[in-house]
Order: C-alpha cells, then structure tokens, then sequence
C-alpha cells in the first residue's frame, strides 16, 4: 500500500479556507491525507505551532494565506512569509527536508488551484516518505526552544519592518542581507538550543558536544561562553582539568 | 437569559452530524461516524440529523443543550463561512454562549472532495470530529465589550459626494465636520458646463447643496484645510484638522467619510495634447464652454478612451461615453450658445480658421441625401436646424457604453442629430497631426479597412478619471487600502461597497473609482446611513476575537505594535512599568501580534496556541489530550 502521509493545514479564514470552499462546491477531488485547520490569517501561524505538528509526527504542513496585496488584515501574509522563511532555514540546520514545510497563497477564488496544491503536496510527501522526526527529535526540541526565545522572534517580527521601512537609524536592509542576519543568527540559537538539550541532563564536555553536534570546538566553547553569562549553564571540574557543563533548569521549563 | 458560561466547568460536549440529505450522506457514512463522535473524550451526546440546519435540527441543538446539559456543542456539516453565524445563534438562544460552539467542516472539506473514496472520507470526517472535540474542550466563553461612540461625524472631502454625506449626517442630527482641501466647496463638478441628461448647468444644479451645506447649523466647515492626523479607533477617533492661516483644530469623531474625489487623466504626449493648439480634454473642454470662451469651429473630433482601458490607466472610466455624447449634442445644438469671443475673453486657446470651403454641391447633395433617410417630416425639420447644421462632430471610440436606462437613448438622440460615431481599435489608434496649418485627425476606417484623414478645429481628448496623488498619504493616516490604481479599496466589492475592512471608516463618490454624479450621490447616501449606524447606536460591540496580553510576561518592547496592521496596540507605562494594551474596540483578532511576540506574552483569544496544538495532535493522531 502507498504511503499516506499525514498533512496538517493552517488555513486562513478569508482567502485560502474560502479556497478550499470552493474547491468542495466544485467538486474538485484532491487526496484525502489534509486535516485542516482554520486561523484567521495565515500571520497568526506562529512557527512554534508548526515544530509541533512536525514533533506530533505530521509528515507535512500547509500554511495557506491570502495573496500579497489581497491579505484581509493588511499584511499579515507577509509577516507570515517571514516567519515560515525562518522556519524552512531552521529545518533544515536540524536535518528535516524544509519542503515538509510549504507556504502558499490561495484566493477565495482558487478552488482549483487549492485541490492541485493538495494533490502536489501530498506527492511529494508520498516520494519523501515517513518523517525522520522521529530520529531528529533532539534536534527538533532545540528548534521550538530556539524559536520561543527573545531573538529569533523578535528578529523575525522586525524583518518585514526593516526591509520596507529601515531599522531605527533609517537604515533599510536589502532583503539578502538581513536573511543573511536572520540564517546566522538562527545557525546560533539552533546550536546554543542544542547544547542546553544535550547538558540536561548530564554534565558533557566541550569535546562530547562538539562530535556530537558536528561542531567545531571553538564554535561550541564560544556558545558556552554566552550561554555561561546567560547563566544557563553551570561549570563542574569532576576529572582534571577537562571543564564539563550541565544546564541550569529556569522556571520550571524544560 | 443567564449564559452558561461557567467554563470551569468539566467539558459536556454535544456532536450533531449532518448528513446534509445525501451531500455528506452519500459519501461518508455518517451514523457510524456519531457513534464514533460517543467514543470521545467528554462528548455525552452525539446523534446525526438530515439537515441540521433545518427546524428540526436546530431544534435537536437547543433540546440537546437542555437534556443532556451540554456546555460545547459542535456541529459537523457544512463551511462555518455561511453557516456560523446560524448554529451560533441556535446556542445561544438555549443559553450557551456562541463562543462554546465549534463547527466541524465535512462537506466541503471532505464528502464533495472525496466522493469516490467512501471509506477514506470516513475516516477523515471522524479526524475532522476529533480535532473539534479537542479544540472544544478549551474553549472559553468571551463577551464582546461594549465601546461608546462619539456621537460625530467627520467627512473628508467638500465635492458633491462629501457634501451629500455631510448633509444626510447632519440631517439625521449628528454635528459633522466637513474638511475640503480648496477654498471652495463643489469639487470637480464646479469645473463642469452643464450635466448630462438634465442638460442644467452644472453650477445651478450644486448651488442648492453649497448653501445648504453652508448654511446648516450641524455641518462645521473648514475649507482650505486637510487631515494633519487621525489616530484612535471606531467611535473614539482622535482627529486633527490643519487649516490654511488659522490654528488646526482638534476633534473627537465617531466615524469618518472619505470622499476625496478624484481627478482627470492629463493625456500628456498623447494625440498632440500640449503640443497643437486646439487640443483640449473633456474638462478643459467644459471649462471652455462654460467660460464662454470656445473658438469658432466647424469640424470636432472627440477620441474617446484616451489613456485608458489598458493604455495608461488598465481601467475604464465608465463615464465619458456619456460625458462625450453630452458635449457632442451641445455642439449641434447649443454651439452658439457656447461660443465666445475669444478675443474679448483673451483664451490661450488659438483661433482657427475654419472656414474651409466645401462646394456648394456637395452641401446640396448631403442635404437633398438625408432629406430622403429622413422622409419628408424629417425634411421640414431639415429646415429648421439653424447654424449647428454646419459643424460635423465625430466620436472616434472603441465601443460605446451608454450604460443606464435613460443613456442609449441620449446616444440614439444623438445619432439622430448626425454625430458621426467612427470605431476605432487598440491596434490602430487615430493620429492626431498638423498637415500644414490644418490640425488633421487620421484614422484607419474599420468598416472600408482604409486610411483616412479628416481636417478638424478641434481634438477633444476623453481621459479617464484618476486617483487623487495624495491619496496614499489619506490611505496610510487612516489605515485603510488603496487598489492598484489607487483609488480606495472597498471592504467588499459586492457586498460591502462604501465600507472600508476597518470598521468606522467608509467611503463614496469618485475616490473608490470614476462614478457619475448620480452614483456618487447614491454612494454618498450609502455611506451616511452606514456611518450612522455607530453614532446613533451610542456604541459598538467590541470583537471577542481578539488579543490578550499577560502582562507579567510582556516586557514592553512594542514589537506587537509595529505587527499591528490597525493600530489597536499601544505600549503605555502602567502599574508594572512599560507594557503593551490592546484596544479592543479596534483589534480584529487577526493573530499577527501573538506569532510575532518574543515574550509569547500575547494570546489570540478564541485561537490560542493551545487550542491549535490540540487540534493539530488530533489531526495526526487519535488522541485527544
């Protein structure tokens, strides 16, 4: 039996979910593996509720948003393509095909096109196969950490700012540039989210995290030294002189 | 009646699956799906019903929610775009506050698009279920709040359409402050010579409305002014109004009008506008004739979609077939009313000399010719037509839309007083020359698929209407959109069509695209009664759907502000220090703020990442957590 994907879809209420309307009124057949989702616009979809679905095991997710110009709240469909920007390139530094992640724009109008972009996307989740979520989940937590911090939200939520208005010295940043920024940074907190995970529970190493994370040692003391002033992590000499780290649990999370 | 609100409570949920006679019925097997809907997590009732959005089944809702005192009802059926707000309804008239209801879509997200897969649809509508149960089970009740509105009414623009809904504001008692740009009220009209259809004169026919706009003790009027700021949300609209030489004045307004108008099209380096004497547009053509000051002509030439309709401008104007077919039969007609002297009037415009002779012959034979189409009355009135039987006007368009019941017949009238209509078309568009002294239009006849040319004293250039340029300033001060463009953007173009999506906002008249006087005094009248609605009501409903800030997270960045696409966040120092405070009355709950939040301190009521998660778990896997 061919593999059936399941695919989450967050829809929004005024374009694409009206879309998928009519793609029903019209009787357009499309693969029955979407469960749909309806938000009130696509810029509500917060990238932490997509690495939930992924860490819940969907194969896929569809975010749907009105088409630029069309949003029914001015723009938050091109806050949303900033946000699932992020979220592709943050995938991808944890090993899952960022494709799993798909942003489309669907007008109440598109029936057709909603039933075609269901077909497609089943397709290629069908050729994909079964998420490797499974084996990625270390990998998958530090993400949703990374993405619920202070910097990686708030530097995705001034992109769209940046970019049309310029920052608060009237400097506007050409749109590679700051994705340029946005990658290094979020290279970063993946990396700083990876070792908190990996110091939770014991004390590890620089050496230890760098093979395991496939780091090089200089990035990864470097980390430990923002992560140390951050006081997130804790110091310990138990053997020698080989310095060992373990996170330090804050409020309860994690 | 009391709500059951008390959503503390433990979860009593009740499923109705709709078999929607055979929609769902016939490809989805619905009984076992509401046995199926039993097995859920706090789900005490489940049946299916043939048409749950009929009596009966609204019935089994209400009787539902009494017996089995359910405090969530979800109906699976249908789309919640049409049919929310009935179910919703339903709930509450039983007492169960509407945001309790959730609606599960397994028609048009699943039976009518899996319809050969039976078994797969099934399944799906059972996932679909589930997903609604796990969202309903953290629903909460909301209220929509209450937000008082200022009782006045603020309308920008003092043309026809500005001053109509002026006036019917005012007439309906609210006080109204009227801002126009110029000094003068009138607007674009006050440029024109007479009006269509009625044949007055366009002064005479808008100075009824002036003086009674000037003369109404409700309407305060500022001319030579504009809008310096509008900050605020419905019926709390903090407004400032910069006036020429005087001190800006400051108002709070419930609703605000926006009726700027628009402007003409100026065919610059098209068809020797500004390049050949004589070559006038439409308005500048009225201006002429209402000044008295036309030259002496004989042979018009109008072109009509110029810089139109896919040229400069993608759209038609609508109303300048109309505006062309009006002047066409002044010509003939009134012509010598019209015509000035130029020399007393000192026009730029260059005299021309006309008086080209045709042979007598020829004269005799076009005569004796349409004495004979005419028959022999029409020979007798032949003789009647006095001097404007010697001036030949021809329209050069592309098609003409007389549209409106009393215009094909002023086209006919037309027709009938010998307007020569010539087709033209976008490959071969009229040229417009000097050959010699003689400004000469020439042509490619359609119909003798030939060359032609034709001396002319005349050009008159038809330019469609264009957005104001400092629309986009207005567009971004009030947070409403423009179109491509660039006339205002109605919240619907069907439904909601002097509406802007913002609430308290609405719009008229030639600013949301060319209308006719007509229109725009029916728009202007639209968009009064719209805009009273909130004022004579004394209040609005504040959306429940909206967002929620913790402000023992919130770190006052002002991140969610600057999301914000209405302005319905402020940071402001409060008992915790700098925090975010959302204006209820003006957020529409779109979410932006929330996914955008670095604290995460921002809830989507109604949408929380809570609610979403459960309902994406659901989707993936059985389980309802």
């Amino acid at each position: 039996m061919a593999f059936e994907p399941r695919l989450v879809g967050f829809l929004c209420n005024w374009c694409s979910y009206a879309g998928a309307d009519l793609a029903g009124v019209s009787r357009f057949q499309y693969p029955s593996n979407i469960r749909v989702i309806r938000v009130m616009c696509s810029g509500r979809i917060d990238p932490v509720l997509i690495i939930e679905a992924l860490i819940q095991g969907a194969d896929g997710v569809l975010i749907g948003g009105c088409h630029p110009g069309d949003c029914h709240y001015v723009n938050g469909n091109l806050q949303a393509s900033y946000k699932i920007g992020l979220t592709e390139k943050i995938l991808g530094l944890a090993g899952i095909d960022p494709q799993r992640v798909r942003l489309e724009w669907v007008s109440a109008s598109e029936g057709q096109r909603f039933a075609d972009l269901v077909r497609d996307f089943t397709g290629v989740l069908q050729k994909l196969g079964p998420s490797n979520a499974k084996d990625k989940m270390d990998g998958l937590t530090a993400i949703r950490k990374a993405l619920s911090d202070f910097r990686l939200r708030a530097l995705v939520s001034n992109e769209l700012k940046i970019v049309e208005e310029g920052n608060v010295y009237g400097d506007k940043l050409a749109k590679e540039k700051l994705l340029d920024i946005v990658y290094h940074a979020t290279k970063e907190e993946f990396e700083r989210s990876m070792i908190l995970l990996l110091a939770k529970n014991n004390n590890v190493s620089v050496k230890d995290l760098s093979k395991r994370m496939n780091v090089p040692a200089d990035r990864v003391l470097g980390h430990i030294v923002v992560l140390r002033q951050k006081n997130l992590l804790s110091m310990d000499h138990p053997e020698g002189f080989t310095p060992t780290y373990k996170t330090i649990e804050v409020g309860g999370e994690q | 009646m009391a709500e059951k609100n008390e959503t503390k409570d433990k979860p009593r949920i009740g499923v109705f699956v709709c078999h929607c006679g055979s929609n769902i019925g016939g490809f989805v097997d619905v009984p076992s799906v509401a046995e199926y809907a039993k097995t859920l997590p706090d789900v005490v009732y489940a049946t299916d019903n043939l048409y749950t959005c009929a009596d009966d089944g609204l019935t089994a809702i209400r009787e539902g929610i009494r017996k089995h005192n359910l405090n969530r009802v979800i109906v699976a059926s249908c789309t919640p775009r049409t049919h929310a707000p009935l179910f919703q309804a339903t709930c509450e008239s039983a007492g169960l506050n509407k945001y309790l209801f959730t609606f599960v879509n397994i028609r048009e997200h699943c039976s009518w698009v899996h319809m050969k897969e039976k078994d797969k649809a099934t399944r799906k509508a059972r996932d679909l279920i589930r997903m609604g149960v796990a969202r309903a089970r953290l629903l909460e009740a909301q209220e929509e709040a209450k937000v008082d509105v200022a009782a006045t009414g603020l309308v920008i623009g003092g043309g026809v359409s500005g001053m109509t809904a002026a006036l019917s504001l005012a007439d309906m008692g609210f006080p109204v402050h009227l801002v126009e740009k110029e000094g003068e009220l009138g607007g674009f009209v006050k440029n024109l010579n007479n009006l269509y259809v009625t044949e007055k004169s366009a002064t005479e026919t808008i100075k009824p409305l002036i003086e009674k706009v000037k003369a109404h003790k409700n309407i305060k009027l500022h001319l030579n002014s504009t809008m310096k700021s509008v900050e605020g949300f419905i019926g709390n609209y903090n407004v400032v109004i910069g006036t020429k030489g005087e001190e800006d004045t400051k108002a709070k307004i419930g609703t605000i009008i926006v009726a700027t108008g628009a402007l003409e099209f100026v065919p610059e380096g098209l068809y020797g506008y500004n390049q050949y004497p004589n070559v006038v547009t439409l308005t500048e053509f009225e201006i002429l004739c209402k000044k008295k000051t036309l030259p002496k002509l004989k042979n018009v030439a109008f072109v009509q979609c110029v810089g139109s309709r896919g040229q400069n401008k993608s759209y038609c104007s609508r109303i300048c077939c109309n505006v062309g077919i009006k002047n066409a039969i002044n010509i003939v007609d009134n012509y010598e009313n019209m015509l000035g002297l130029m020399e007393k009037a000192g026009t730029v415009v260059e005299k021309i000399p006309v008086e080209q002779k045709v042979p007598d012959e020829i004269l005799d034979r076009r005569r004796r010719r349409r004495g004979r189409e005419r028959g022999e009355e029409g020979e007798a009135e032949e003789a009647k037509l006095g001097p404007s039987e010697k001036i030949e006007v021809t329209v050069f368009n592309r098609d003409v839309m007389a549209y409106g019941v009393e215009h094909e017949l002023t086209y006919n009238k037309s027709r009938e007083k010998r307007v020569k209509f010539v087709r033209y078309t976008p490959e071969h568009l009229p040229r417009v020359y000097m050959e010699g002294n003689q400004l000469t239009v020439g042509y490619f006849h359609e119909t003798l698929k030939l060359e032609r040319t034709m001396p002319v004293d005349m050009v008159i250039l038809a330019t469609p209407l264009v957005a104001q340029p400092d629309a986009g300033e207005l567009s971004q001060m009030l947070k409403v959109p423009l179109g491509q463009e660039g006339f205002f953007l109605e919240a619907h173009v069907k439904l909601r069509p002097v509406d802007f999506a913002t609430d308290g906002i609405y719009v008229c008249g030639t600013c949301r695209g060319p209308s006719d006087i007509t229109e725009c005094v029916t728009q202007a009248a639209a968009a009064a009664s719209r805009a009273a609605i909130p004022l004579s009501k004394g209040y609005v409903l504040a959306e429940a759907i909206a967002s929620e800030v913790n402000t023992d997270l919130c770190v006052g960045c002002g991140i969610c502000a600057t999301l914000c696409p209405y302005s319905a966040i402020t940071v402001e120092r409060g008992p915790k220090g700098m925090k975010a405070v959302v204006i209820k009355a003006a957020c529409k709950g779109c979410g932006a703020c929330g996914a955008g939040c670095p604290e995460k301190a921002m809830t989507m009521l109604h949408y929380t990442d809570e609610q979403l998660i459960v309902e994406g778990l659901a989707g993936i896997k059985e389980v309802v957590l």
